[in-house]
């Protein structure tokens, strides 16, 4: 699976090469500014980026912008968004599209690599990895909000689950139940947000919208 | 209030208020004048050290009651000159005497007594004359109706008209139309001439207003230096206990686990694991002190983004509405942020509300915000509350605040700051 790689600080930058070829990622391109991390993205279609909110030379948003703009020339690719700090208002624009494929995470994350490589991963394969911050920012707002209010204290479980990005059957096996009752509190979850029955997966990535849009 | 009956209830309105105003100036101003002179020349007797404060406040309540009717009635503004006291004078009677000699070096009581003078004369006159210029004309509308008949004997003057027959008397209500009329066209006007003599006076000179400037930028420069300081103790404070703390236990735990991995590789993992934990409390810990000290979405996106990421985070829902045409100086971003934040928080907190509206936009080289909620109310800038700490941190760039909170709610807090948005 092929990587781009931004990031501004050597150190980090050369300990995620490390870890990603570590995990058998082949490392097509790791920049440190954001007209790099633009051009890398056009030409080398890598098959997800991750991607560091502020780089330079702005030093400010700039690596999220890129990321954006990359989306839109080419949507649906995955980028996974890491940063320093999480805000749900990123996080909002990030999963605007709707198109899933989208990772926001906090820089810590990469302590627990198997957890960081599972993030890319589902990333890469079109899921999406919600930093677990930014779901309990949501979590802790207004709790009497229409209709999130209408979930159980078990729906709002798996929709926290499920937001950062989790399948069911992992959704299971972390809350000690079967992937049946998983399915059945999905659907209920769905009911409830108003979004219809389909086969479509990004109904998961709508759910999430949806949950962020309480914002 | 252009058509001529609205013009007619605007001039008695005027010409009722002038009356007020007369009696406050031949009474209240008089009384205040002998008062304060007295007092003053009681001075060397001692007396006068003691009721002399007592005196000069209640002029200047006197005054500041002009400067409110000015601006309510006529919208003249009149500025408060007055030096405010210092903040530590004494008790009893050493006390009563500082307060005497602050008073007598404020040049703004000179000018309170001067306008004394000035209100008691051509304000009185200023003022009687736009109540007399509607009430005269009644006398002449009197007489023509029969009061004339009175004095046949010896001649009655209305105005320049002497009344002793039906004609004359018709003369006088004639008259009486005319100076009715002079009276609409003019009653409002003196009212305005009033206070604009008492601006003239009351108003604070060039000198003073720069020595009230001067005052008031030191003490915003003492309190910003204040400010910084103890934000640093705080910083340095948060940094010691904390992140600084946890790095060297964590350098600690790799040391032992360097010693203990082949001894004892599963009290190393274990310690490894501890490591590993405190690296992500330093984490934390930092994440949190940056936030404290220079939020990261206000550097990345500006203060209307920041504010919408601090909406998000508030408890209670929150609607943004920014309209800004740019970027603010990074400190006058950083003073609207955490004065936003702070109110965002004590709504959340104090008022019971379950709406907020904050609306940012600049207008005049003004940056104006406010932040509304629909709860209980009874906000107030005091001691203690964080209304002041908001009301300091936003003196320093000259910004103001105002606070409108009655019982019952809703509670409505603007701030303007003056800054160029670029």
């Amino acid at each position: 699976m092929r990587v781009v790689l931004a990031e501004d600080l050597f150190l980090l930058r050369d300990g995620l090469v490390r870890m990603l070829e570590a995990y058998d990622f082949e490392i097509a391109a790791a920049v440190e500014t954001g007209p790099e991390l633009t051009r890398a993205l056009a030409e080398l279609k890598p098959d997800v980026a991750v991607v560091d909110v502020r780089l330079p030379p702005s030093h400010t948003d700039e690596g999220l912008q890129c990321a954006l703009a990359a989306r839109r020339a080419r949507p649906g690719l995955p980028v996974l968004v890491l940063s320093q700090h999480v805000e749900q208002l990123y996080a909002r624009e990030l999963l605007a599209d709707g198109n899933g494929a989208i990772g926001y995470l906090l820089k810590d994350r990469v302590f627990d690599a198997d957890q960081f490589i599972d993030a890319v991963r589902r990333v890469a394969a079109g899921g999406t990895a919600m930093d677990p911050q930014v779901i309990s920012q949501l979590l802790s707002r207004r709790s009497q909000d229409k209709p999130m209010g209408g979930l159980t204290p078990r729906e709002r479980e798996v929709m926290e689950q499920m937001a950062q990005g989790r399948s069911n059957a992992a959704i299971a096996s972390h809350m000690v139940i079967t992937e049946r009752a998983v399915a059945k509190h999905t659907s209920n979850i769905f009911g409830k947000l108003g979004l219809p029955p389909s086969d479509d997966d990004n109904r998961r990535v709508l759910a999430v919208l949806a949950y962020l849009d309480r914002g | 209030m252009d058509t001529p009956h609205g013009r007619t209830r605007a001039a008695l309105l005027a010409a009722g208020r002038g009356l007020v105003l007369s009696f406050s100036s031949i009474v209240g101003s008089v009384t205040l004048f002998v008062l304060a002179v007295t007092s003053i020349a009681f001075i060397p007797l001692g007396i006068g050290l003691v009721t002399t404060p007592y005196v000069l406040s209640a002029v200047r309540t006197h005054a500041n009651q002009r400067r409110l009717l000015a601006i309510t009635w006529s919208n003249v503004r009149i500025p408060v000159p007055y030096r405010p006291f210092p903040k530590d004078v004494r008790g009893g009677f050493t006390g009563q005497v500082e307060r005497t000699g602050v008073l007598l070096k404020d040049p703004a009581t000179w000018r309170d007594l001067q306008w004394l003078l000035v209100d008691m004369t051509a304000g009185y006159v200023v003022s009687i004359l736009a109540a007399a210029l509607m009430v005269y004309p009644v006398e002449g509308f009197v007489l023509a109706a029969g009061l004339w008949r009175v004095f046949t004997d010896d001649r009655y003057w209305y105005g320049f008209v002497p009344v002793d027959s039906q004609a004359t008397g018709l003369a006088a209500a004639a008259l009486g139309v005319a100076v009715f009329a002079t009276g609409v066209l003019l009653s409002e006007r003196l009212l305005r001439a009033h206070f604009v003599i008492a601006r003239s006076v009351l108003a604070p000179t060039h000198e003073q207003e720069l020595a009230l400037r001067i005052d008031r930028l030191t003490e915003t420069r003492h309190e910003a230096v204040d400010t910084a300081a103890s934000e640093l103790r705080r910083i340095e404070r948060d940094l010691h206990d904390g992140a600084q703390a946890r790095l060297v236990a964590m350098g600690m735990n790799l040391g032992t686990v360097e010693a203990l991995i082949e001894k004892d590789p599963a009290q190393a993992k274990k310690l490894l694991a501890m490591a590993r934990e405190s690296s992500a409390e330093a984490l934390t810990e930092l994440r949190d002190l940056v936030r404290g000290i220079h939020p990261p979405v206000l550097a990345e996106r500006g203060l209307g983004d920041a504010v919408k990421a601090l909406a998000l985070r508030t408890p209670v829902g929150t609607e943004v509405d920014v309209e800004l045409s740019g970027r603010a100086e990074a400190p006058v971003e950083s003073a609207a942020y955490f004065a936003v934040s702070e109110l965002l928080t004590n709504a959340a907190k104090h008022s019971g509300a379950d709406r907020i509206w904050v609306d940012l936009h600049d207008a005049e080289g003004m940056l104006r915000i406010s932040v509304t909620d629909n709860g209980k109310g009874g906000a107030a800038i005091g001691s203690g509350s964080g209304l002041s700490g908001v009301e300091r941190r936003l003196g320093t760039f000259d910004g103001i605040m105002a606070v409108s909170s009655p019982a019952g709610g809703p509670t409505m807090v603007t701030m303007e700051i003056p800054c160029e948005l670029s």
